[in-house]
């Protein structure tokens, strides 16, 4: 009787055991696509930015300088490797696409180009994907940072080597700022 | 927005409670109608039969049906960039697969979604909401359509809907057969005397009150869901005010949204009935109120 009683318990132990292994499994698995995603809108972004140098060159031959800056500082994420640096090189390429945008306002012909609409309106939604992934990843990583830090689960974590993951932080200050909601 | 969590938790629970009581209401019910009509088991298996098959058919072809009556039509990016980019952020954001998007060609502005899981979710939304919200507030409008794919309410809705459907079918069906037919059966049934007077009693109450409880079950759910999807859609866009605003617009509209019913209407972000929306704090209506609504949203900040 006392041995059925044992063996009952155990194989509720292992079973429980793997679960928590399991579902320690699932949410690593998921910080890896959620990074895996940020990468994604983040190559989606490097795709867009030729078409708009090109398509913004033929009218804005007084502002060499900022098209540069665009096509400089793309290259530069491109290139850059390492999170830290990375996350400062895509920073560096909004905010130069942030200022192209500004000079375009002064020029009503490639305002008004389908082309640069078209174009505007993709950037501006692979700029709220990169973001938004970005969120979505730092949901999952505090799921999953939480989870190997609360009992049963940490002890699995520690043995099996789960290891905590950095969250993505924004560099820039004025980013951090909370929007302006105006009520209309 | 720390108890978000939490809610979400309540929010399965509550789920699996309520089905659970539903299909218990549905089985009594059938057993004191089958006894009624000779054979309490035989009540009980045709009450399951009825409620297997409507469900199976919900579950596989519900989004269609929905979609079908509400003439919607399936776009493509091209259609539509501006729109198809909103949800595609807000998918991205709540780590959703891609829904299939719709529109439904009607100016007065309302949306929802449909479909049995997130891998096949459905999202649709008038022209008309389309031409009255900027940018933000679609977000918002998208963000809660997208939480009650998230959330599994969708699927919930449907199967609750069913239950309470069959339960109003099966009393009604009871109810007319016992008063144009009822005589010859009661005469035929095996029964007879107090006992069998007792539970033609009890059969007729359970005809008449279930499917009004059940009903009113299924309103309260609905709006409880509705404050979750706001909720849940704050924490998509991390922008309230959006949806606030959003609901700001389609309240103070005027226009009635000729291809929703009874049928569909809990399945609208706002209830496309209107006159229904102005007592909308009462026991019978599918949605909350939506001032309240939208204070709650602007409480968030």
């Amino acid at each position: 009787m006392i041995g059925w009683l044992v063996l009952i318990i155990l194989v509720v132990l292992v079973f429980a055991a793997i679960g928590i292994f399991n579902n320690l499994v699932v949410l690593r698995k998921r910080c890896d696509s959620a990074w895996a995603q940020i990468d994604v809108q983040l190559k989606r972004r490097y795709d867009l930015i030729p078409n708009l140098v090109e398509t913004a060159k033929g009218y804005l031959k007084h502002e060499r300088e900022v098209l540069e800056n665009v096509t400089k500082a793309r290259q530069q994420a491109i290139d850059v490797s390492g999170v830290k640096e990375q996350a400062k090189a895509e920073n560096m390429l909004s905010s130069t696409l942030k200022s192209l945008f500004a000079v375009a306002e002064n020029y009503p012909d490639l305002k008004a180009n389908q082309n640069m609409l078209a174009l505007q309106e993709e950037l501006a939604s692979t700029e709220n994907k990169i973001s938004f992934s970005r969120q979505h990843y730092n949901d999952v990583v505090l799921d999953y940072n939480t989870k190997i830090e609360q009992v049963p689960s940490n002890v699995f974590a520690t043995v099996f080597n789960f290891k905590a993951r950095e969250f993505f932080e924004v560099e820039d200050a004025a980013e951090k700022k909370a929007p302006k909601v105006s009520f209309t | 927005m720390a108890n978000l969590y939490t809610a979400t938790a309540a929010n399965k629970r509550n789920s699996f409670f309520i089905t659970a009581a539903l299909t218990a209401v549905f089985v009594v019910l059938g057993y004191f109608l089958g006894r009624y009509w000779g054979s309490g088991y035989g009540g009980v298996f045709i009450a399951f039969l009825v409620a297997l098959v409507m469900s199976l058919s919900a579950y596989y072809s519900g989004d269609k049906m929905v979609l079908g009556i509400s003439r919607a039509k399936r776009i493509e990016k091209k259609d539509y960039p501006q729109l198809f980019n909103v949800i595609e952020e807000l998918a991205i954001a709540g780590g959703l697969p891609m829904p299939a998007v719709y529109v439904i060609d009607d100016t007065a502005p309302n949306a929802f979604a449909t479909g049995r899981d997130p891998k096949h979710a459905s999202v649709a939304i008038t022209t008309g909401l389309m031409q009255k919200l900027n940018r933000d507030e679609l977000q918002g409008v998208m963000a809660h359509e997208l939480s009650h794919v998230g959330n599994r309410d969708i699927l919930y809705a449907t199967m609750v809907g069913i239950l309470v459907g069959s339960i109003a079918m099966m009393s009604d069906f009871f109810l007319r057969s016992f008063f144009w037919g009822g005589g010859r059966r009661r005469r035929s049934s095996s029964e007879g005397g107090a006992a069998g007077a007792i539970f033609v009693v009890i059969a007729i109450a359970l005809a008449v009150l279930a499917p009004i409880f059940t009903k009113l079950l299924q309103l309260a759910v609905s709006r409880q869901r509705e404050y979750l999807a706001d909720a849940s859609a704050a924490k998509l866009t991390r922008y309230p005010e959006g949806l606030a605003s959003a609901l700001q617009k389609i309240s103070g509209d005027q226009e009635v949204l000729e291809v929703a019913n009874r049928a569909t209407q809990h399945l609208y972000i706002v209830n496309p009935i209107k006159p229904f929306e102005k007592r909308a704090s009462n026991l019978f209506s599918t949605h909350p109120p939506i001032q309240d609504r939208i204070a709650r949203l602007r409480a968030m900040k």
